[in-house]
């Protein structure tokens, strides 16, 4: 009798530690139908639409000046934007997490405030700001300095909305660490830069990199705000994902998708680079 | 030890940063040639395309310099609302006198008289507005009355951003009071029963245009004549066809130097000439091949099939831009109004 019970309760237990197949199957079914559906199909189809008049059709549409003035200034915009988040990014995180002084969770909400905010708005901010009609329009005008409309808007806009990518990055980790070793450091004699560099850097280095590629994918892809204070003007104030969008208004589907092939090969690449520094942050 | 390499290494990472930037800054500097930019409405696309470089070859031979033209296309509404924030067009090409009238009104980038500066209320080529349905016409859509009727999906723009939606709906507007004894309350309900039939307001010409034919909405396209040609071009005679209805608008789509911004970059003898260039039979000629009609009168002889005749209603018979924006179209116009009850 007693014997019979127990297998029963071990079925029972096994029952309650693996489920049935159908459930396993049907959980990995829904989750592959899912990513099929909603990434390899659209991916799949950037590809085929960019390549759907051939290869030189495709060389042809990248290797135009609007195109390449387009991924020209994308990449003027990450090169500036990427290295002042990541310092800024560094200096927050690490301003948050050694001191404590009045205001700081303030400080830890403003950093957040690009998440929350529509890019849309990001963008009006600075037109209110800088344009024409804005606040400190009429002495821009004055002094020829051109913002809205020009690279230097396009670059204050990305780095508005991207700034979060850095600091979000730091600051759990930093948390975390807290700060024994590097008082060790300091009270050892060492300077204050050189804790930093020898002791800190180290530590934080892969969720840094994290942070900065998060930080440089969306720098790249930005589209909301940046359309807000581009002005439009092929060649000059379009970056790759407005040339996209104007390319397609244009029925130049090759074109359009061979930018968006762009886009969509740099976020496999930073995919691929996040799986590696995560593989690498965990083996450490 | 291992993190002094790695400092190095981001050190010589951030050479190479700069290096780059330098290098791009330079050659983006290195083009010293005068600039024209020219900020335009959404449709236009192509025929500036085809005109820039004709400009370029007569300022050229006139003058034996060579000048880059930029293009900016957008609703006609949100292209001036840029040139006003400071957007630098030294020209603006835009769907309507009310849109250029705001850079007079808000910030005086322009004189008052602007529109009677160039011929033909500064207007250099007009067009009207037509339908485009689906192939065989399979609603039988043959006037605007048919729009208003149950079943029928209508794709037009948004005329509180899009300078061709409003030209759209002034159209309709006419229509109806002309065939009502210019009973009012009858237009507005003629306009509210065609724009409860809408089924997208996209913000510009070029949206509704894609979401008709890419995204396959709707059974009929209200659009500029222009717009509806370029779509029997690029999209098949096949799929599509236009239909003129009996009666319509005549829209002027005009043009006007910056005169702040060009005095500011010194590009007065160039966008006025640009300007005036396209009266000329040559730039006339691509007007009319882009289904824009020409105002030259022997162009317009020429290509004069290509035209079909139909009875025209002007903005001036309906009171002006200024009029016509402050019912219709401003906040709680009508357009708010018969909106409002459709939903």
């Amino acid at each position: 009798m007693s014997a019979v019970i127990q297998t029963k309760n071990n079925t029972k237990q096994q029952a309650a530690l693996h489920d049935p197949t159908w459930v396993r199957t049907g959980l990995i079914a829904i989750a592959l139908g899912f990513i099929v559906l909603f990434l390899c199909l659209p991916l799949g189809l950037v590809l085929f639409e960019a390549f759907s008049k051939g290869w030189t059709a495709y060389w042809s549409a990248l290797t135009q000046p609007d195109t390449q003035a387009a991924l020209k200034l994308t990449l003027l915009t990450a090169l500036v934007t990427v290295p002042l988040n990541t310092v800024f990014g560094i200096a927050a995180a690490w301003a948050i997490t050694r001191f404590e002084f009045k205001g700081k969770s303030l400080l830890t909400t403003l950093i957040d405030l690009p998440f929350s905010v529509s890019p849309v708005i990001s963008g009006v901010i600075f037109v209110l700001l800088f344009g024409a009609q804005g606040v400190f329009g009429e002495w821009l005008m004055a002094h020829d300095v051109k913002i809205i409309f020009a690279t230097p808007g396009i670059i204050l806009a990305t780095l508005f909305v991207t700034f979060p990518f850095v600091a979000r990055q730091l600051i759990p980790l930093m948390q975390e660490m807290g700060n024994e070793e590097e008082e060790a450091a300091l009270s050892l004699g060492a300077s204050g830069w050189k804790t930093f560099f020898q002791i800190t850097l180290p530590n934080i280095k892969w969720a840094l990199l994290y942070g900065v590629l998060l930080c440089n994918a969306r720098a790249m892809g930005e589209f909301g705000a940046v359309s807000v204070v581009s002005g439009h003007i092929r060649g000059m104030t379009n970056t790759l994902p407005l040339h996209v969008e104007v390319s397609y208004n244009d029925y130049d589907v090759v074109g359009a998708f061979a930018g968006a092939s762009i886009l969509a090969g740099l976020a496999i690449v930073t995919l691929v680079l996040k799986s590696l520094l995560e593989w690498k942050q965990s083996d450490r | 030890m291992n993190t002094n390499i790695w400092f190095n290494q981001l050190r010589v990472l951030a050479h190479m940063a700069l290096t780059v930037m330098g290098l791009m800054l330079i050659t983006n500097t290195a083009l010293a040639e005068r600039t024209l930019l020219n900020v335009s409405y959404d449709p236009t696309r192509e025929l500036y395309k085809e005109y820039n470089p004709l400009f370029i070859q007569h300022w050229k031979a006139k003058t034996g310099e060579t000048v880059a033209i930029q293009q900016s296309h957008g609703g006609a509404g949100k292209q001036a609302r840029a040139v006003l924030d400071g957007l630098e067009a030294d020209v603006v090409t835009l769907a309507l006198a009310y849109d250029i009238d705001q850079l007079y009104n808000k910030a005086r980038l322009i004189p008052e008289n602007w529109q009677s500066l160039l011929p033909n209320n500064s207007s250099p080529y007009t067009s009207t507005i037509v339908f485009v349905v689906r192939k065989g016409n399979p609603k039988q859509i043959k006037d605007w009355i048919d729009l208003t009727k149950d079943g029928v999906s209508v794709v037009t723009p948004n005329p509180k951003t899009s300078g061709g939606a409003r030209w759209n709906y002034l159209a309709a507007w006419s229509y109806a009071l002309k065939h009502n004894n210019n009973s009012e309350a009858a237009a507005k309900d003629f306009i509210g029963k065609l724009y409860k039939n809408a089924a997208v307001l996209d913000t510009g010409a070029r949206g509704s245009t894609t979401s008709f034919v890419e995204r396959e909405i709707g059974d009929v396209l209200i659009t500029w004549e222009n717009e509806a040609y370029l779509v029997l071009n690029e999209f098949g005679a096949d799929k599509y066809e236009v239909v003129t209805p009996s009666f319509s608008i005549l829209a002027e789509p005009p043009v006007a130097v910056i005169d702040k911004v060009v005095k500011k970059n010194g590009n007065q003898d160039i966008a006025s000439d640009y300007l005036a260039y396209l009266y000329s039979k040559e730039a006339q000629e691509i007007i009319a091949k882009n289904h824009y009609r020409p105002t030259d009168k022997d162009i317009a002889a020429k290509y004069e099939k290509q035209f079909p005749n139909l009875e025209l209603v002007t903005i001036a018979q309906l009171g002006g831009w200024n009029d016509a924006q402050k019912k219709h179209f401003a906040d709680d116009g009508v357009f708010d109004q018969i909106y409002d009850q459709g939903k």
